[in-house]
Formats: C-alpha cells, sequence, structure tokens
C-alpha cells in the first residue's frame, strides 16, 4: 500500500512528564528520497529520531516501516538495537559519537558487528581461526576500506577516531551508519560544525549515497544551503507539531515557516510580503 | 606512542611558586582538620571507666608539616616527571628504543618464566612466589576483560574464583572425580554464576554497578560461609586432592611418577608441576583474550567501553555483549580458583574475602586497563613488591601505599596507558590513553 513510502509516521506523540515534545505528528519519507526535518532549535526534532531508531518509546502513534516487498515493521515495538538488525535503520548523533579510542577501520568493522557474529560462528568458529570466518573477516575490511575511500579518509584508517578533525569525524559516523547496510539513514545534524566546502562536500555524499545505493535519507539539519540543495522533501516541525511540508522550493516561500523562523506574527509576515510586492 | 592530540601548554598549567604553596598550605589545613582529632588528642578510658584524655600537638604540628613538605615534593615531582611531560621530553629516538624494548618485554618475561623452575629448583619459597603471582596474573587476565576490555566495574571478581574453588573441593571430595574433568566444569559453573549476576546488574551503570557487584561478592562469600552442611561453613574444606599428571599422581608410592621415571622422588616436583599448571592455565587465558579482542564479540566489548549508546544504534545487543564479557571474566576466574584449591588442599572463606577482588582489580588498573602486558607487570610488581617489602614488617603497607600514589602520579593509566588496534590496513599505531575511555558500566 505505501509502495513509495519508506517510512510513514502516523500521529506520533511524545510526552516527558508534563511536556509534549512531539505532538500528534505525521509524515512520510520517500523510497530512495531524501527527506529533511528541519525546524527551529527546541522544535522536537530529535525526539522523533529517538522515537524512530528505537531509543525512545513513544506516548502514541505508529510508525511504520516498510522495505520492498516486505510486510511492514512496526518500529514502535522493536527494541532499539533490533530496528538497526530487522528494520535497517541506522543514525548518526547530533553530538558525535564514535568510538574515540577505537582506530577509523575499528569503528567500521564494529558496525559490521551482526553479520560478523554470524560468521564468527558466535565467537566458536573465529576462536580456531576457522577459514570461513577469516574470509568473512576479509570481506569485512574490505567492505570498511571502500568506505574509508570514499570518505576519503583512506590514509586515516589506522587513526584513532578521536584525533581525527571534525569534519572527519562527521563523515567517519556517516560511513559507519552505511556499514551497517540500511535502508533507511538518519542523519541528525550532519552539517552541523562544517565550513562552507565541507558542507559541499557532505551533500555530495549523501546524493551519491542515494543514488548507489538507494538508501532512503532522512535528515535533520539548519544549514539551509544543504537542505535546500539536496531534499526531495521538506517537513518543518515547530513546538513538536508540523507547521509544514512540501518541495524546497514551497518550504523557502512558505510564511508560516519564515513567521517559525524569524519569530513574527503571520500577519506582519504578510505586511513585509506586501511591501516586497511577493 | 603516539603524540597526544591536546597537549596542554606547559606555560599555562605551569605553576609558579605561589600556587605550589598556595597548594601545599591547602594540604596542610585539611590534614590540621583531619589529625586534629585523629592524633592530636588521645583518649582512653581510665580505670573507673571515665575518659581520659591527653594532647600530642608535637606530633600533630609534625604530620602537619610532613604533609605540607609531601604535597610541595608532590607538586614538583608531578611538574618534572607528570605524563604530560614525559612524552615531549623523551627524543625521539629514546621513544623509538623503548618501543623496542615495549616489544621484547613480553617474550623476555616469558621465557624467564619458563625457566623459573629451572633456575631456583632449590629455592622452594620463589617457587611458591611464582605460583602465587602467576595466579593473580592469570585473575587479572580475567578480570581485564570485564573491566579493562568491556569496562564494567566488577568489585566482586572473587566472587567467581570461590565458586571455581568450591566446584572443585566439593565435586572432588564428594564424588572422586578428578582435577582434569573438575576444571572444565569449575570453570563452566562460574561462568553460569557470571550470567546470573549479569542479569540484574546489566540495567545499573558506573557506581551502582560496581555496589551491586560488590554485594554479589558479600553474598556468595556469606553463604559459604552459612550453608554449613555443603561446604563446611567457616572450617572450610579439607582433603582437597592433589592434582596428577593426566592420572599419574606425584606421590612418593610406586605408582607416582617418580618411581614411574625411576628418578627419586622429592616434593618440589609437585611445586614444579603446580608451577607449569598454572602458567598454562594463564597462557591459556591470555590466548582466548588476545583471540576474543580480534574477534567481533571482543570489538563490540570494547565499543562498549567506549560508547553505549553508539552501539546500540549499530545493532549490537548491549545486553548479551555485556552477558558474555561477565561469563568469560568468570569462566577465568572460576578456573584460578580451581587451581587454587587443588594447590592448597584446603579452602575456606576467609581466602575469599574483598581484599581479594580489590587486589585483583588494583592490579588491572594499575596495569592499564586494557593491556595484557600491562596486568602481568602490575601483578608482578603488586605481589612481588609486597613480598618485596615484608623486611619493613609494620612499615610495609605504607612503603607499599607511598609506591602505589608515586606510580599512579607518575602513570595515571597504568603501566600500559595505551591502546593497541584489534585490526589495521597498513601499520598498527597505538592509540593514546587520552582518547580512551574507561567505561561506564
Amino acid at each position: 500500500m505505501s509502495g513509495d513510502h519508506i517510512l510513514t509516521v502516523d500521529r506520533l506523540s511524545m510526552r516527558f512528564g508534563g511536556i509534549l515534545a512531539v505532538n500528534d505528528l505525521s509524515f512520510t519519507a520517500g523510497r530512495g528520497k531524501i527527506t529533511a526535518l528541519i525546524g527551529p532549535n527546541g522544535a522536537g526534532k530529535t525526539t522523533v529520531f529517538n522515537c524512530i531508531t528505537g531509543f525512545y518509546k513513544p506516548s502514541g502513534g505508529t510508525m511504520r516501516l516498510a522495505h520492498d516487498g516486505a510486510t511492514e515493521i512496526r518500529l514502535e515495538r522493536l527494541k532499539d538495537f533490533r530496528i538497526s538488525r530487522q528494520a535497517r535503520v541506522a543514525r548518526t548523533f547530533q553530538n558525535i559519537r564514535l568510538f574515540p579510542g577505537m582506530t577509523a577501520l575499528e569503528n567500521l568493522m564494529v558496525a559490521q558487528h551482526n553479520a560478523l557474529m554470524l560468521a564468527s560462528g558466535l565467537t566458536f568458529l573465529g576462536l580456531i581461526g576457522a577459514p570461513s570466518w577469516r574470509a568473512a573477516e576479509k570481506r569485512a575490511i574490505d567492505q570498511a576500506t571502500l568506505w574509508l575511500d570514499r570518505i576519503g579518509l583512506l590514509d586515516r584508517a589506522d587513526d584513532a577516531a578521536g584525533n581525527l578533525p571534525y569534519g572527519d569525524q562527521r563523515r567517519l559516523e556517516i560511513a559507519r551508519a552505511m556499514c551497517t547496510e540500511p535502508a533507511l539513514l538518519c542523519l541528525d545534524e550532519p552539517a552541523a560544525g562544517l565550513n562552507a566546502r565541507e558542507s559541499a562536500a557532505l551533500s555530495e555524499l549523501l546524493l551519491s549515497i542515494r543514488s548507489d545505493y538507494g538508501t532512503s535519507i532522512l535528515l535533520i539539519e539548519h544549514d539551509m544551503s544543504v537542505v535546500m540543495e539536496i531534499s526531495d522533501h521538506v517537513v518543518v516541525m515547530d513546538y513538536g507539531v508540523k507547521i509544514a511540508e512540501g518541495t524546497p522550493k514551497e518550504i523557502r516561500d512558505d510564511p508560516k515557516v519564515i513567521a517559525a523562523y524569524l519569530g513574527v506574527e503571520d500577519d506582519e509576515v504578510a505586511a513585509v510580503e506586501q511591501e516586497l510586492g511577493l | 606512542m603516539t603524540a597526544t592530540a591536546s597537549e596542554p601548554s606547559l606555560a599555562s598549567r605551569a605553576p609558579g611558586v605561589a600556587f605550589i604553596l598556595k597548594k601545599a598550605l591547602i594540604s596542610a589545613l585539611v590534614a590540621l582538620v583531619l589529625f586534629s582529632l585523629m592524633i592530636g588528642i588521645r583518649t582512653e578510658a581510665g580505670p573507673t571507666g571515665q575518659l581520659i584524655y591527653w594532647t600530642r600537638f608535637g606530633d600533630l604540628a609534625a604530620m602537619v608539616a610532613a604533609v605540607f613538605g609531601g604535597s610541595i615534593v608532590m607538586e614538583l615531582l608531578r611538574q618534572w616527571w607528570g605524563p604530560v611531560g614525559t612524552i615531549r621530553i623523551v627524543p625521539k629516538r629514546v621513544q623509538g628504543m623503548l618501543a623496542v624494548a615495549r616489544r621484547g618485554i613480553a617474550p623476555l618475561l616469558l621465557t624467564f618464566t619458563l625457566l623459573v623452575p629451572v633456575i631456583f629448583y632449590d629455592q622452594r619459597y620463589i617457587l611458591d612466589l611464582g605460583i602465587l603471582v602467576l595466579t593473580y596474573v592469570m585473575l587479572g587476565w580475567g578480570l581485564n576483560v570485564v573491566v579493562g576490555l568491556a569496562g564494567l566495574l566488577d568489585l566482586g571478581y572473587v566472587a567467581f574464583y570461590a565458586v571455581g574453588a568450591y566446584s572443585y573441593a566439593l565435586l572432588a571430595t564428594n564424588f572422586g572425580l578428578s582435577f582434569w574433568v573438575c576444571l572444565p566444569l569449575a570453570g563452566i559453573l562460574a561462568s553460569f554464576w557470571g550470567v546470573l549476576l549479569g542479569f540484574p546488574v546489566l540495567r545499573l551503570r558506573g557506581d551502582y554497578l560496581a555496589i551491586v557487584t560488590l554485594a554479589f561478592g558479600e553474598i556468595i562469600r556469606l553463604v559459604i560461609i552459612n550453608w554449613q552442611s555443603l561446604t563446611g561453613g567457616p572450617n572450610g574444606v579439607s582433603g582437597i586432592p592433589r592434582p596428577t599428571l593426566f592420572g599419574i599422581p606425584l606421590t612418593p608410592g610406586p605408582d607416582g611418577l617418580a618411581a614411574k621415571l625411576g628418578i627419586e622422588f622429592s616434593p618440589t616436583h609437585r611445586i614444579v608441576f603446580l608451577f607449569y599448571l598454572i602458567l598454562a592455565l594463564a597462557l591459556l587465558t591470555n590466548w582466548v583474550t588476545i583471540r576474543l579482542r580480534r574477534l567481533p564479540i571482543g570489538r563490540a566489548w570494547e565499543a562498549l567501553r567506549e560508547d553505549q549508546v553508539a552501539c546500540r544504534a549499530l545493532g549490537i545487543n548491549t545486553t548479551t555483549t555485556k552477558l558474555t564479557a561477565f561469563a568469560t571474566g568468570a569462566l577465568f576466574g572460576g578456573l584460578a580458583g580451581a587451581f587454587f584449591a587443588t594447590r592448597q588442599g584446603f579452602i575456606s572463606p576467609e581466602s575469599f574475602t574483598f581484599q581479594e577482588s580489590a587486589l585483583v582489580l588494583a592490579i588491572v588498573v594499575l596495569g592499564g586497563m586494557g593491556s595484557q602486558l600491562g596486568v602481568a607487570l602490575a601483578a608482578l610488581t603488586m605481589i612481588g613488591g609486597f613480598e618485596l617489602f615484608r623486611s619493613l614488617e609494620q612499615y610495609r603497607m605504607l612503603a607499599f601505599g607511598l609506591a602505589m600514589v608515586l606510580l599512579m602520579i607518575w602513570r595515571p593509566r597504568g603501566l600500559i596507558g595505551h591502546r593497541a588496534p584489534t585490526v589495521f590496513l597498513r601499520h598498527s599505531q597505538a592509540i593514546s590513553s587520552d582518547l580512551v575511555k574507561e567505561g561506564h558500566g
């Protein structure tokens, strides 16, 4: 039924005590598309992410994930680590969460944990050094190498992740998420703290991920140049509710969005627009 | 060792005389408050029960002066040898030589250990000490899996040591099972208890985890004391059979190993056998741990120590991962316990107090969490050093404590403070301890 939607969020609510962080939010993310979730600080974007990736149990509503030709998966019923495994949803974090004391390569190896765990015969085959395990390990290293090459970190593969420059850490975190072979990639402010050149490289990386792997991307971002350039669909949130949705162009011109961001009354915006002859 | 990422500039940190004096003054003040009652006033119950007290201001002044002077010396030491300085002061060439020495130290130590029974064949004391050190090396390596790799602070490790020891003792004395049958059984039973402990504490993190594991260690000890019908209570279990060389006992009789080999019997044979037995067990622990580190499970342990939330986002089941760490650590503890029982021939709850857990934990922390070589060196330092200070009699603990404090100032992250990567593309480079997390359960 939802052939072109990978994720359907329906009437999602998340309450923390007396605070309603997300209120009756419904939106969809297109398959093979880049969907951006934007809004002012404190709008509840990261809370939505935490619900989708299972870190929070939502107070109400449903989140349905549909893989190609498979039955729908109800995300709100899965435990966090199963969401990555079964629903194949991967995420990055607003404040980078790499394993700083492990090398870049090791970070990408950890991401392939579940596949490698099976290949190592739940450790026992690996302990005796079975050939099948060695082959699987080599494939995993090749996969990690591929991603390191893609994000331009091949030369720093053996450096501790915590020693990498900020922009590299951001890209490494995306590569790590991609190493879990996700169908839906959730990125929480991937361009935060990047300079203009790095932002452009990031946009390119995300577009190539979408085109090469068909991975759908859900994106929280404040950097409007990135949002406007790469997203196919934009959802705008403020105070836990959706205030607008549409193509980047529609969103750019939406008075409600402008009001939310600039903090002015709707009629004031209208007045300004009239003055400018919009 | 790689250069540190963030080198705090010496200029901003190098404090002047005023800072040192201020710090020393504060320390002296704290000492004054603390010791004014502890040392300054001495109280005693008089013959009729009344309170007699007299003051010792001279001693108090000496103590405070010692703290004041010690604080200045400590601060100066910290500035000259501090962990920030060492890396920078040591020239590149010396660093390279040190790296070579570091690589050579493990094989050298192993060769020496293998030769200990040959060199010191006549010195029973040294052999016994060697066995003791190796037991703690094995315990340290076992606990290293839980604390060093998975980052779960376990203060009740001695519980598994006790489970292993009692498993062997009871199985051997009640059912007459041989050491070699009981050894894996003791390991499995300890492992089982490790999982049992793991379940309730999985939700806890950091300090809370430490407290519950501490309680678990005490519970096991108290159960052993009070379950008299099974464990013999405080009297312990005696008459535990000695190990055999695959069925051949090391006794003076005609069935003994000496008679079979046609050599004269000597009680040293058994000591040497025990020495090689614990060495083999310790090396097995080491080999398995090194292998596990390079397997996905070991990498998941370390990832768990680094960042649990990220682990969950990557689809790692943190519950089972923690349980496997507990079970693996407990397995080695249980094996060491079985060895302890067969070596002593007698076990009682007194051998499994919290002090043992603390000692093993100290070995792991002192060695540098996660480092196999560091743990071995730390066990040698701690147990061997403890014996070294024996001549100082009542000042032994004082000297030992001082040595520990100095070591922790000089090397706050343990003897071997850096981490070796488990996999590399081009060249393996050690990761500075500044980056490696300690884990919070």
